[in-house]
């Protein structure tokens, strides 16, 4: 009969009215400023640079290889490669940004200087309320402000974060035992060159 | 007591013009009542804004507006505040002059039908002989605002919006009209003062409202089905449907311009509810006879209230028909079952009081009901879509 449908739909409509006040599964408004979601493990929105220990400029991953600043589709990274060198993790040698800019107006949250990064110095940031009344200053991010330490980095992704310190810490195995064989070589060869000089001074005997 | 608290608009009124000299006692009493209702009516419409964005997010499970004031009872404060500070945009080509007059001319128009419709015992503006003529004049001049609107804006949505209102509107008219006389043909009066007097009769403890009649129900339900589309609401709010034609004739009107003519939508739409409440739900009598104490002015706003609330209600069920549909409900089934009603109501009346004809109307009424509902719908070009392409 015509008007059944809309009386059901009246119905239904009725049932989430006086539902809401009564059921609270209903109304799944989350109130941002007073109330909060935790954040997802996999968000990302922006970039920030990892460091290491309790100094931010001394434990910073960053070499300024530029590979992020190239990488970067809509430009909003800028590096200045510094004058002098200071060791990385491993105590080699590296170059550090002397100037790591990114623009929160520019950034569009891509991931790509993160998948280029080599040395694992930059990774997604969860915080999301980027908003400032500054509009040129407040909104171009420099090196202090991304510096975030390696802790914070585990806080907000743990799963990635012990990965990447898994990772780190093979390769400076790695490393420690490349160079300990090379030692070893060097050791062996200094003594090879020891017992060789000792013979023809045996047969000289 | 009782008839002080009834008729303390009256009495307060009378009071105030006491102090003037005879001579201006009149024409003072008369700019008191409208100021009053100029007063009344826009206030309604703040509650009415709150109510509907509360109620529909209740329906659409969610909040609603909740953050200025105690639960958000401030925002319509809010709102008019942004409406009045918003910039007023006249676009370069518009037609200024008419471009402006739009909402002025309409906000009175909405406001003229007041003066005939009575909204307690003895409040009544203007107590005209033919006061439901009076208030169809008024109400069909809105058309007028609506197209002046779109027209001067220079815009095709305003235009495109316009012209859909215009037709809808000239289309729900006539079964407005034809549904109010099938309640005229009883009373035996245009006067909607004498219409309400007609309901206030009670048997038992249940009053003689015309909608408790089965050619009373009929017309009521047309009455609210047209009046929904007379004021342009959801189902039926082609005009300003804004998936379609961005707002219709209001797309080119911003800040104050636009709150006049959503203050105009909101009036007419208490109007035609309290036409409604006066043809069919007995105005301001009381819906049971020991209920005769409570001030009459407060049955006839919870009235209005209640239709508003049904309104949003409406609002946040139905989707929105297309022009088509819209045009096909209004001709081949609202119209012709509302003059079937006329029909109705005059057997009603010469079959005289008793039994017979209660089951005879209802009878009728059912009956073309069904069977109309079944045939005035049905497609008959049912198929494959065939295209014709230029040769």
């Amino acid at each position: 009969m015509l008007g059944v449908g809309v009386l059901k739909g009246l119905g239904e409509t009725a049932r989430n009215f006086f539902g809401s006040y009564f059921s609270k599964e209903r109304l799944t408004t989350v109130q941002y400023p007073e109330q909060r979601i935790p954040t997802v493990e996999n968000a990302r929105v922006f970039p920030f640079l990892v460091y290491d220990g309790p100094e931010w400029d001394a434990g910073m991953r960053c070499v300024a290889c530029q590979i992020c600043e190239k990488e970067c589709p809509p430009k909003c990274i800028y590096i200045e490669k510094s004058k002098d060198k200071k060791p990385d993790y491993v105590g080699k040698q590296q170059f550090y940004p002397a100037r790591f800019d990114i623009d929160v107006s520019v950034c569009m949250s891509c991931q790509i200087c993160v998948e280029v990064c080599p040395f694992e110095a930059i990774k997604m940031d969860t915080a999301f309320e980027l908003a400032t009344d500054d509009r040129f200053g407040g909104l171009l991010q420099d090196r202090k402000q991304l510096a975030k330490s390696n802790e914070y980095y585990h806080q907000i992704h743990p799963t990635e974060a012990a990965e990447v310190d898994g990772r780190l810490a093979e390769e400076k195995a790695k490393l420690e035992a490349k160079a300990k064989a090379a030692a070893e070589a060097a050791a062996a060869k200094a003594a090879a060159a020891k017992a060789a000089a000792a013979k023809p001074a045996e047969g000289e005997k | 007591m009782i008839q002080t608290l009834d008729q303390i608009f009256v009495l307060f009124k009378n009071w105030l013009v006491g102090f003037l000299p005879a001579g201006w006692q009149v024409a003072a009493g008369v700019v008191l009542c409208v100021i009053a209702i100029i007063a009344v009516y826009p206030a309604l419409f703040a509650i009415a804004v709150l109510l509907e964005r509360k109620g529909l997010g209740r329906m659409q499970n969610r909040y609603g507006p909740n953050r200025v004031g105690p639960f958000g009872l401030f925002q319509p404060v809010a709102d008019g505040i942004k409406a009045l500070v918003k910039e007023d945009i006249v676009p370069l080509r518009a037609d200024r002059v008419v471009h402006f007059l739009a909402p002025v001319v309409l906000v009175p128009i909405v406001f003229m039908g007041f003066a005939v419709l009575p909204m307690g015992r003895h409040m009544v503006l203007v107590n005209m002989d033919s006061g439901l003529l009076f208030f169809f004049a008024m109400g069909a001049s809105t058309e007028l605002a609506v197209f002046m609107a779109g027209w001067s804006s220079r815009n095709k949505y305003s235009l495109l919006g316009a012209m859909r209102a215009i037709a809808q509107m000239i289309s729900y008219e006539v079964v407005l009209l034809l549904s109010s006389v099938a309640v005229v043909m009883i009373a035996g009066s245009l006067s909607l003062v004498k219409i309400v007097e007609s309901q206030n009769h009670y048997t038992g403890i249940f009053p003689h409202w015309y909608v408790f009649t089965p050619w009373g129900l009929a017309g009521f339900l047309i009455f609210v089905v047209a009046s929904t589309a007379e004021t342009n609401r959801s189902p039926f709010d082609l005009p300003e449907g804004e998936s379609e034609i961005v707002a219709g004739y209001f797309t080119e009107y911003s800040g104050f311009k636009f709150a006049l003519f959503f203050l105009g939508e909101y009036v007419e739409m208490f109007a035609v509810a309290a036409l409604g409440t006066t043809l069919f739900l007995g105005g301001w009598t009381a819906p049971f006879s020991f209920l005769g104490w409570v001030p009459t002015w407060i049955w006839f706003f919870a009235k209005i209230l209640t239709w508003i609330c049904v309104f949003i209600w409406f609002r946040g069920t139905l989707p929105r028909l297309r022009q088509d549909q819209l045009m096909n409900f209004a001709w081949k089934f609202v119209l012709p079952f509302s003059l079937l009603n006329l029909v109705v109501v005059a057997l009603w009346r010469f079959l005289g009081p008793g039994w017979e004809q209660w089951v005879i109307c209802s009878a009728i009424l059912l009956v073309a009901y069904v069977v109309m509902g079944r045939t005035a719908f049905t497609l008959k070009n049912i198929g494959p879509r065939k295209y014709r392409y230029a040769e």
